[in-house]
């Protein structure tokens, strides 16, 4: 690989041990995928996880005196504030994610503990070459908004930031871009939920590119966009796709494929969406515990849709909605967030459902609209039944989801 | 002794005994304490890759879990000696470097056919060589 002066220096460690550290790192991917050069990115997401790895990572950069060059944006862990205050989290894991906080602060992240850059505080401009980590967030920018990220983990962004290059392959060249799977969507696609559906058949899929036909331009929210992202990385590992007609770089097929023929071609049915629903889901008719939703973070109109429904009244089970600081601050502002408080549910800002915070629901039964929140916290013995928004809101009022 | 060429992904030079996936890999889904697989139905199941030549098709899983997973096994020294890799995907790539397993890819065809379960196997990453001993 062709470095420039500036990237040789870096790694060579005019610019200190820990960028040479990340330079180093970078300039391995980037000889392993045979990329020619570095490029400049001009925005990162971090995937900070609150995780030992992480932490490790973070740290070791930080005391080699690593500093962000490009500050990222991050994943959320948990709130400290919040679940501290009431007593929710043990000690060893509230001493694990104070060090990521102030691991993250020193050097030089923004600290938005939030999973939905891309709708908040975090899009790029087309053609914007960036490094997203996060398997929601990479497939949004580059399918939705049109900009170049390829499938970043965690630590990889983490080095991008460090160094404000990346290792140009994959995903950043237009070749790479193309579709190759064709998906005709047969299935009645009505709400936000059912992408959540949609995204869970990888396995069908295949790997590839899909360019999806067939979805009503109605249900193209950016809620139904960020559920199909989050699935087709929790049932497989996509980095982009294409909704023909609708996404920037697929108006017509001919430029979705490059004028070449999908090398797959699959067809998704109403059944298809009911078989993988039994698949991924505990069995309904039954009471439950909890309710949780924003996995990924919900968004103010989804908080607004439930404080409409839960107004006036009293929820039998406790309902936890993850959101950014930003929709809390926003729901507070407008009312929602009392709202739901006065019915029995809880906003909760900064928050993943795969942190230890939720030790209390161990061993109990959830229900939620998301297969991404069912799948991660079943390693901590967390177990759900998977329903749409509505069905999910019904079981926090009567304890029991159909 | 056979000789293959390969393609460096991950820097270094291991030996050891050669151990064959059919499946992906999951690095959460072992015991940090073994280095065993636990994801069920996997061709692993049941039998450890620590300080083994792990040979496999690719990696699966979100990028935390691929990397803490690995940090887990090396806290133990339970990592695998090397890795032989047919698709790289940068989140396999990033953890392998950052724990400093050596890895290779781009392997002659040839290896995957002559290559079996308890073979001694050689993976020079820095000089592209593999050598079935």
């Amino acid at each position: 690989m062709k470095l420039t002066q500036e990237q040789q220096d870096m790694l060579d460690g005019k610019y200190g041990k820990g960028t040479a550290y990340a330079m180093k790192i970078q300039v391995a991917i980037g000889e392993c995928f045979d990329a020619p050069r570095m490029v400049p990115i001009t925005r990162a997401h971090v995937a900070l996880s609150n995780q030992e790895a992480d932490l490790w990572f973070c740290e070791k950069l930080l005391s080699e005196g690593a500093h962000c060059r490009i500050a990222p944006t991050v994943n959320p862990g948990f709130c400290l504030d919040y679940f501290t205050k009431r007593d929710m989290v043990a000690p060893e894991f509230a001493e694990l994610m104070r060090r990521t906080h102030s691991a993250y602060k020193s050097i030089g992240a923004q600290l938005t503990y939030n999973c939905t850059p891309y709708i908040d505080t975090n899009v790029p401009l087309f053609k914007e070459v960036v490094a997203f980590s996060e398997s929601s967030a990479t497939p949004f920018v580059n399918s939705i908004w049109g900009a170049r990220s390829n499938r970043e983990g965690a630590n990889s962004a983490l080095c991008a930031a460090i160094t404000g290059f990346v290792p140009e392959y994959g995903l950043l060249l237009d070749k790479n871009r193309l579709g190759d799977i064709l998906v005709e969507v047969k299935a009645d696609m009505k709400n936000d939920y059912d992408y959540h559906i949609l995204g869970m058949l990888g396995k069908k899929i295949g790997e590839g590119i899909p360019v999806f036909t067939d979805l009503p331009k109605a249900t193209l929210t950016k809620e139904a966009l960020r559920n199909l992202g989050a699935e087709l990385n929790t049932s497989g590992a996509y980095g982009m796709y294409h909704i023909l007609g609708f996404t920037p770089e697929a108006p017509d097929l001919a430029t979705a494929f490059g004028s070449k023929d999908p090398k797959r071609k699959v067809t998704i049915t109403n059944e298809d969406m009911a078989a993988i629903l039994d698949e991924i889901s505990l069995e309904g008719n039954r009471p439950i515990d909890f309710v949780m939703f924003g996995c990924p973070h919900f968004t103010i109109g989804e908080v607004q849709h439930i404080a409409e429904k839960v107004k006036g009244t009293k929820l039998k089970k406790e309902m936890w909605i993850l959101t950014s600081c930003h929709v809390k601050t926003m729901a507070e502002r407008m009312g929602f967030d009392e709202i739901i408080s006065e019915a029995g549910g809880a906003i909760v800002p900064d928050t993943c459902p795969d942190q230890p915070c939720w030790r209390h629901l161990n061993g109990k039964v959830g229900v939620t609209e998301s297969p991404k929140c069912a799948y991660y916290p079943q390693r901590r013995g967390i177990h759900f039944v998977i329903r749409d928004l509505d069905t999910c809101i019904d079981a926090a009022l009567t304890g029991e989801v159909k | 002794m056979k000789k293959f060429i390969c393609h460096k992904v991950s820097e270094g030079v291991a030996e050891a005994e050669a151990i064959i996936s059919k499946d992906h890999i999951m690095f959460y889904l072992m015991k940090p304490d073994t280095g065993e697989v636990i994801e069920q139905a996997h061709s692993l199941e049941g039998k450890s890759v620590a300080r083994k030549i792990l040979i496999f098709p690719g990696g699966k899983g979100s990028s935390v879990v691929q990397a803490d997973g690995l940090y887990q096994l090396k806290l133990h020294g339970n990592m695998p000696s090397a890795m032989v890799v047919q698709f790289p995907e940068t989140v396999l790539v990033s953890s392998a470097i950052i724990m400093e397993v050596p890895m290779v890819d781009k392997v002659d065809p040839a290896f995957y056919e002559a290559v079996k379960d308890g073979d001694t196997v050689r993976v020079d990453a820095d000089h592209g060589v593999i050598e079935i001993l």
